[in-house]
């Protein structure tokens, strides 16, 4: 059973959605036991981090997470999901659940690419770099591009947790995976068809990268 | 790198398309679902929806067309026309929405724009903005005025003002639409284009006069927008989507080239 984690945290029902019309069954749910029950997790969410981890932490969600990483099940971060679990966010100067060591970024002000100032938020599709394959990202064409839309950017301390990375002015860290974790800042769900594969991979990964 | 975006926008009125749009084989589709397929087929990096449903007693069929085309479409949409308050907000997002647009609303009760970036994120707040060209004055110093109701009423707002206001009070976005241009075909304003985009940190949309590839390339470099709001020029499929993006990528213009 897949389990898409509920919190505070805006759009829960696009990934539903995306899940539904590649035929996958799920449950919505941010009660920790129903959580156990679950074979592969996706942690999603659009929102701001303080408020996240506040009712993350009211749940338990962020022990449970610490605990779920730890049986070798596969965990999919998307956009906010994929920034608070590392240890820390600019965003708000939240405190976060520190599954992967590093932490969240705001992009600089100046924010610059041949001349150009950047706008932010990074907004819209951009393409990935990816440094190895990866079983949740078979059969994904390298010039395929997915839909960004943050101000904030996942920066882990250890590269080898970096898998593809992204240039918006800066090279930054769009997908990160360690073991049995995958998680990309962004959203596959409203990422076309290169996107809801990237879902059907999740969901038939075993959890070994 | 980032692309541009290429986004067609479609009028809705009491659940149907006010003009139907043509499918492959030249038949129309009045239905704004199916509309919405055609275009995330054909490549679309997003999809506006404007409803100008007049009486509110029908606004509810809105949220169910939005209903239905996030479970049809995985690219993000907007829907704008009609949205007053936080309610009207929650109802088209929680349908399935991204995004929101607000323009006349934001005009009258600015903090709606506020109200709604605390509630939803910034990314969710489109404000859309109708501009026409005036005389400059003390007024109006960049010479480019607000105007609403569809362009019959002019507020004695500064365009560029409005915009950097919109930005401070949380928009996340501008969807910049030209009533001089609009509906002629003949180009979008790029002076405006330029001035509104290069002056705010948020994406800017332009909007109003697309009528051939050459104009989006030229609002996409001197006009200096983020994306490209078309219409006509698919509706009646003189061009498709993928055919301007081929366009497009000729003259060196980045989009996404694959979906």
């Amino acid at each position: 059973m897949i389990a898409i984690i509920n919190y505070n945290a805006g759009n829960i029902t696009s990934v539903a959605r995306a899940l539904q019309n590649i035929g996958q069954e799920f449950i919505i749910t941010d009660d920790i036991k129903k959580l156990d029950a679950a074979s592969h997790v996706i942690f999603p969410g659009v929102g701001a981090a303080g408020e996240a981890m506040a009712y993350l932490r009211e749940k338990k969600i962020d022990l449970w997470l610490k605990n779920y990483i730890k049986t070798g099940k596969p965990l999919l971060g998307i956009c906010l999901g994929t920034q608070i679990i590392l240890d820390y966010s600019e965003e708000n100067d939240t405190k976060c659940i520190g599954l992967v060591a590093g932490s969240t970024k705001r992009f600089p002000d100046k924010l610059t690419s041949g001349g150009q100032a950047l706008k932010i938020p990074h907004m819209g599709w951009n393409s990935v770099t990816f440094h190895h394959s990866h079983p949740v990202f078979q059969n994904i064409s390298p010039d395929a591009e997915f839909y960004f839309v943050h101000s904030y950017y996942p920066a882990p301390s250890d590269d080898s947790a970096v898998l593809g990375i992204t240039d918006y002015g800066i090279n930054f860290c769009s997908v990160l995976a360690v073991n049995n974790l995958v998680a990309m800042q962004f959203h596959p769900e409203k990422s076309g068809r290169p996107g809801l594969q990237i879902l059907r991979n999740f969901c038939a990964w075993g959890g070994n990268a | 790198m980032l692309s541009k975006r290429i986004i067609p926008c479609l009028d809705v009125r009491d659940g149907r398309l006010t003009k139907g749009i043509k499918f492959k084989d030249n038949v129309d589709i009045g239905d704004p679902v199916e509309a919405a397929r055609e275009y995330y087929e054909q490549g679309a990096d997003e999809i506006v929806f404007y409803d100008i449903t007049a009486s509110s007693d029908k606004r509810d069929i809105m949220i169910d067309v939005v209903r239905r085309v996030a479970e049809t479409i995985f690219i993000p949409f907007s829907v704008g026309g009609g949205i007053r308050n936080l309610e009207d907000m929650r109802k088209v997002i929680l349908a399935g929405a991204e995004k929101v647009s607000v323009n006349s609303a934001a005009v009258n009760e600015p903090e709606i724009i506020t109200q709604g970036a605390k509630a939803f994120g910034s990314q969710c707040i489109v404000l859309g903005m109708d501009v026409k060209k005036v005389d400059v004055s003390g007024k109006i110093p960049s010479g480019y005025e607000i105007v609403i109701h569809g362009g019959r009423k002019f507020t004695g707002i500064d365009a560029l003002w409005w915009a950097k206001e919109a930005e401070r009070l949380g928009a996340g976005e501008i969807c910049l639409n030209s009533i001089d241009a609009d509906g002629t075909q003949n180009g979008y304003e790029l002076t405006l284009t330029a001035l509104i985009s290069e002056n705010v940190r948020i994406p800017v949309i332009a909007s109003g006069g697309a009528g051939k590839p050459e104009h989006l390339a030229e609002v996409l470099t001197k006009g200096n927008a983020d994306a490209a709001l078309i219409a006509s020029m698919v509706h009646y499929r003189t061009y498709t989507i993928a055919e301007i993006k081929q366009y497009l990528k000729e003259k060196q213009i980045q989009t996404r080239m694959l979906w």
